[in-house]
């Protein structure tokens, strides 16, 4: 059997040739979210993170950590599917560390997935992929990987 | 950070298997990855190693363990950079050749 038990903590890195201010403006300020994020503008401050579809509200998550530029912990809910809307909360924390040569490595922990089993399944496919392939492709080359 | 450790991270039997059994169940130890090798846990270590120079493993601490996970995001950076590329030249040298016998047809 080659199918996947989306676990529980989900980890992910991508080393982005930019400053660690540059990635946390492109994660946290919602003129870049929408080039890359599933087209979805996001904005957040240290309290909230609210999620923008054009410009009607869609979700608010509680933001649980604000350092800038280095560490964003927040909760997540897959809101925009009703099924993974209904489970439990789980958790998404950003790192930037500065890295030789100009480089940033970022890395995603998506975590605290134990009540959220579809959303585990849905994030750890193309999702978080996507949404760092987009997000390297365009600090690196300032075009977006995918227009929404 | 680059392609080459990639590919040469993947060039091997073992690491790929490193990486599937990672895929079926992530966030496990160099023990537990051992205990399903013929192989001395040197040289697992070894193997993940360059597969975590790769970027292809990231690990985490948790308590006095550490995990290793899984990180598939270099093999889609490889997927965009080379097989959309590709395939898109493809598809359009069949949009081309549609062009063609049309007009000439």
């Amino acid at each position: 059997m080659t199918t996947m038990t989306a676990t529980t903590t989900q980890v992910y890195q991508v080393f982005i040739k930019a400053s660690p201010e540059v990635i946390w403006d492109a994660i946290t300020k919602p003129e870049f979210t929408s080039k890359y994020f599933h087209g979805v503008t996001i904005d957040t401050s240290p309290e909230e993170r609210r999620s923008y579809s054009g410009s009607e509200l869609k979700s608010v998550q509680e933001v649980l950590e604000f350092e800038p530029p280095r560490r964003l912990v927040h909760s997540w809910i897959s809101y925009y599917d009703q099924e993974m809307a209904a489970e439990e909360p789980s958790r998404v924390s950003w790192e930037i560390e500065p890295q030789e040569g100009d480089y940033s490595l970022l890395t995603v922990v998506h975590d605290q997935l134990e009540g959220a089993p579809k959303t585990a399944a849905s994030v750890s496919g193309a999702g978080w992929m996507m949404v760092l392939s987009g997000l390297k492709t365009l600090l690196e080359t300032g075009e977006p990987l995918t227009s929404f | 950070m680059d392609d080459d450790g990639v590919f040469k991270a993947l060039a091997d039997p073992t690491r790929r298997h490193l990486l599937d059994r990672l895929f079926e169940r992530d966030g496990r130890t160099l023990t537990e990855l051992e205990s399903e090798l013929e192989m001395t846990r040197f040289g697992v270590m070894k193997h993940l190693r360059v597969l975590e120079e790769a970027g292809l493993v990231a690990t985490r601490r948790s308590g006095r363990e550490k995990l290793h996970f899984l990180n598939p995001v270099p093999i889609r950076l490889i997927h965009d950079r080379w097989i959309d590329k590709y395939t898109e030249r493809r598809v359009s040298a069949l949009t081309d050749l549609k062009t063609q016998l049309e007009e000439t047809g």
